[in-house]
This record gives structure tokens, sequence and C-alpha cells, in this order.
């Protein structure tokens, strides 16, 4: 029964291994933007700002995909092919992470880099975001996979949160003459808004500490850049990426303390998607 | 801005069915879409896994660099050995978390505990990593297969608990009364009575607990790290067949990159077969219950 404990002891132990860096940098850690092991000067600001990023990017896709998805299999597809297509929704989460990994670096990558990027650039290289060269590997192949990876968790929420809806609800609509969208959106849409919500912000929960493939399509650069083709890096992925090479003590605690914040802020998350969604068989 | 349910009824009917298809068939390509990775990754994993897998990978260790063939061995072995390691650790502590819950959990203790294992189930498993790495590795001053398999031990334990609560409360009460009834005290109903009846569907509630882990990578890497032998001990670095795959994956060697993927056929497979056995072993004993 000690997993409050444990959860006690393991803000605990990344606290006391991050220490050294805590009090040698300080706030200039959330806000400086150079990240220089060399040095010693370590400023978390890219790292921060291409998990943000990168989240962003897979949630913009996700969320609508994920309810397309929940809609299609509770509304309107066959009980057969809902549950077959749910099956397959399921296995596209148990896919391990260095799977996606490294589908992405040979398959997603270069058809990013020869198709899609050059694609976004003739038709919207106004924007700022889809300038540069492209490289493939960046900000928006670790958004896409991403996207990828969240879809079955959103998409398998909003769909408890569809099915429980009363039948009647649904009779009622269409007893009025609405259309099977109209339906859609009168009886379920409008009554799980605060179920969807929760639902996206659990996704956005994974999307934030996923680790593996993030690492392998990003690129693992610290810099900041408006464009989503060029390489950036995340929290989850700078732990991962620069563990092995870290020398230095407070090189160690620095990535520690990105561990700290990365489990701080995945932690509010969660905590507050549980309060949009309470689960089932609570009661 | 809310619209009334007379707005849309006003609306010319041929938009409103117009609009109606053009939605269905979005919802339609909407799943299409979100099932074209998983085609496209089971496409890539059987294309390129299937013509490196041979007999080598499976009884050979590494080759090194700048060579050509050898195999994984060593990183199978180290994965079997790892999620042994894991369960051993995680999966009575997730038994007895759900066992709690489930029996007992009522008030305010149970719902800490509740919270604290949905937490630990949505922590990043890097965290987990790390928090090894804080624990164990710094204080044995080594990369160790203990390590590795606490950390992995550490990931199963919510989802252990979370599957074996819930199948906990299928048990009816009746046959928690007749065991009480019987004169027998409470922890040998829950242990002797209650558990035993319910075995086999736990069992396979940690089968996909442990499908699960056993791709993980990220709290491999600087718990157990990697070796390129046979490993010599519990207390040595140990290779992993993810580790593998992200080492390999991301060399700039052909050969490796092959061998990669034929790990990932593994990885998928492994997977693959797991939910499938899980999903029809569940749905046959949902039938034998009704």
């Amino acid at each position: 029964m000690g997993l409050a404990v444990l959860l006690l002891a393991i803000a605990f132990f990344l606290y006391r291994a991050a220490a050294p860096a805590l009090h040698k940098l300080g706030w200039s850690f959330v806000y400086s933007s150079v990240w220089d092991p060399v040095q010693d000067i370590f400023g978390a600001l890219p790292v921060v700002y291409g998990t943000v990023v990168s989240s962003f990017i897979a949630i913009i896709i996700a969320t609508p995909l994920s309810i397309g998805v929940a809609l299609f299999l509770t509304e309107i597809a066959p009980r057969r092919v809902g549950r077959v297509v749910g099956f397959l929704i399921e296995m596209l989460a148990a896919i391990p992470s260095v799977v996606y990994g490294l589908w992405g670096i040979f398959v997603l990558a270069p058809w990013l880099r020869t198709t899609v990027e050059p694609g976004l650039k003739t038709a919207l290289g106004f924007l700022p975001f889809f300038q540069g060269p492209a490289y493939g590997v960046g900000m928006m192949a670790a958004g896409i996979i991403l996207a990828i990876m969240i879809t079955p968790t959103i998409s398998s929420i909003s769909r408890e949160i569809f099915s429980a809806i009363p039948q009647p609800q649904r009779e009622a609509a269409l007893g009025l003459g609405a259309t099977r969208w109209e339906m859609m959106r009168l009886a379920v849409l409008r009554s799980s808004k605060r179920g969807i919500a929760g639902a996206v912000i659990l996704g956005l929960g994974r999307a934030l500490g996923e680790t593996m493939a993030v690492t392998m399509v990003i690129g693992n650069r610290h810099e900041i850049s408006a464009s989503f083709f060029a390489p950036s890096t995340t929290m989850a992925s700078i732990i991962a990426n620069e563990y092995s090479e870290a020398t230095s003590d407070i090189h160690i605690a620095a990535l520690v303390e990105v561990g700290l914040l990365l489990f701080a802020v995945t932690f509010i998350i969660n905590s507050l998607a549980r309060l949009f969604v309470s689960r089932s068989g609570n009661r | 801005m809310k619209r009334r349910f007379s707005d849309y009824v006003f609306r010319s009917y041929r938009k409103r069915k117009s609009v109606n298809a053009a939605m269905v068939a979005a919802l339609v390509a909407a799943a299409v879409i979100a099932l074209i990775p998983l085609v496209s990754v089971f496409g890539y994993v059987l294309q390129k896994g299937l013509p490196a897998l041979n007999v080598a990978f499976f009884t050979e260790l590494p080759k090194p660099v700048g060579e050509t063939g050898g195999g994984m061995a060593n990183a199978l072995l180290g994965t079997v050995t790892l999620v042994f390691l894991g369960s051993l650790f995680g999966v009575p502590w997730g038994i007895a978390t759900g066992l709690y819950l489930s029996e007992y959990g009522r008030g305010r203790l149970a719902g800490v505990v509740r919270f604290s294992a949905d937490m630990l189930a949505s922590i990043p498993s890097i965290i987990i990593g790390l928090f090894i790495y804080a624990l164990v590795v710094v204080t044995m001053k080594r990369f160790s297969a203990i390590a590795g398999g606490l950390a992995l031990g550490l990931l199963m334990i919510p989802t252990v608990a979370r599957s074996s609560e819930e199948l906990l409360k299928l048990v009816p009460e009746h046959i928690r009364e007749a065991g009480l009834a019987l004169g027998l005290p409470r922890w040998k109903v829950t242990l002797w009575i209650v558990l035993r009846g319910i075995r086999g569907p736990i069992t396979t509630g940690v089968m996909l607990s442990i499908a699960r882990v056993s791709g993980e990578t990220a709290p491999l890497l600087f718990t157990a790290f990697s070796n390129r032998f046979w490993q010599r001990g519990l207390d040595q670095p140990i290779s992993s067949l993810p580790v593998q795959i992200y080492t390999y994956a991301i060399s700039p060697y052909e050969d490796w990159h092959q061998q990669a993927w034929a790990g990932a056929l593994m990885l998928v497979m492994l997977v693959f077969a797991m939910n499938l056995l899980t999903r029809l072993a569940l749905s046959s004993a949902e039938r034998a219950r009704k």
C-alpha cells in the first residue's frame, strides 16, 4: 500500500539528485535559453519550448482525429466492424515507442522531407512555421509521431464517454427529425464536452512525457526556431539523449532537474484530467 | 451563440442532408486515417524485419562495429531476465494493491492509494528511470540488471493493480459471504477463495502488462544500460531488445538497421500476440460467466 509513499519518494529522490543544479542555477534555469554543457551553463527554455510545441502539434492533429474515430466507433460503425476497428486502434497504443521511432526515422522522416514539407512550403510558406530547409527530422516529425501515439488514448476515453450517454437522448434527437450528424452534435457531443476536454488533457500528458520515439525523430538541437521543419528537443528526449554523455556532476543534476520539472508538469496535468474524467468504476 | 434546435429544422433540408453525408464520410475517413500508421508500421516491420531474421539473430552475439552478421541473442535473454526481475517485484505489489482496493478499499486512505496508482500510471516512464538511477544506480555505483528490473517492476504496478482490481470486483459478493459464513477470517477468504477463483483472468492481466513493459526503452537507458556480451550477473549492466533496437536504429550502419527492424518485428509480434490472446481469453471468460 506504499504507492503514495513511492510517489513521494520519487519526488524526493529527484529533488535530491537535482539539488546541485537547483542551487547553482536558480531561476535562470527556467528562462535562460543557453544550454552549454562545456561551460556548465544550463537554460531549459528551448527544451520547454520544444516540448510544448511538439505536444501542441500533436494535440491539434490528434483531437479531431480521435473524436472522429470515437464517433465512428460508437455512432456509425456496425457492431462487428466497430469491434475490429476498436481492437486495431488499441493495437496502435500497444506498439512499443521504440518501434515508432524506428519507423519514424526510416519511413516518416524521409516522406516528410521529400513530399510533405516542400508541399507545405509552397502552399503555406508565407507563415513562419513553414519556412526554412526541410530536414525531415524535426519538430513536425515529432508532432506527427506523438499524434499517432496519443490518438488511441483520446479516442478510447471519448468512446467510453459517448457510450455512457443514454440511448433515449439520441432517439429523442432523431425523433425530432435531426439527421445523423445533427444527432451526434446535439445529443452526443454537446453533452460530453467536459469528458472530451479531460481526454485531450490526458493525451497531452502522454505527449509531454513520451521519450523514445520523439528522441529518435526530433533531431535534438537546443535552439528555438519558429519553423516546424527545424530540429528541436524536448524535456524527455534531452534526458534520454544526453545522459550517457553527461560527465560533469552539474550536467547530470541539470538533466535530473529537467526530469523534476517534467514530473511536476505531468503530475499537474494528469490531476487536472482526473478532475474532468472520473474513472469508471470509481464508486 | 447557442443555437436552438429549431434553427436546424428551418435550414433547407437539402443542405442538412449534404452536411450530414459529408460529416459521416469525414468520420469514416478519420477511422481510416487513424489506421494508416498501424498498417504502415506493420507493413514496414514485416517487410524489413523478416529478411533479417535468421538463426544467427537468435543465437549469436552482436559483431564488433564493421563486421556484418551476428545477432541479438544476448539482448533477447536480457529482456527475458529484466522482465522476470520486474515481475518478481511488480506483480505481487500490483495484485496486493488491487486486492486492497477491491476488498478493503473504502474511505479516505483508499482514495489516496487510488490517486497514487493513477498518477504512477501516468508518470512518463523516463522519470521512473531517473528515479531508479538516483536511488539504485548512484548507490551501487554501477548500472545493473537489478536496477532495470526494478524500473520495469515499478511500471507494472499500476497496470496490474488496475486490472486485478477490476477483475476482483466481478467476483460475486455471495462467494465472499459463503466463505465468511464458514467462519474463515477475512484474509483467508480474500486469498484462498476470492483470489483463487479469479486466478486465470488476473494472469492474463499480468501477461498484458508484461507485454507492455517488455517494449519499454526509456527507463532502461540509464538503469540496465547495455552490454555487448552475455550477461555476467544481476549486478552488472545487461542488454535488452528495445535498447538494442534504439542503438542500432540511430547508428549509421546499414547492417545494424536491418537488425533493428528484425528486433522490432520480434517486439511487435510479442505485443500483438499477447493482446490478441488476452482479448480472446477475457471474452471467453465473460461468455462463460453469463
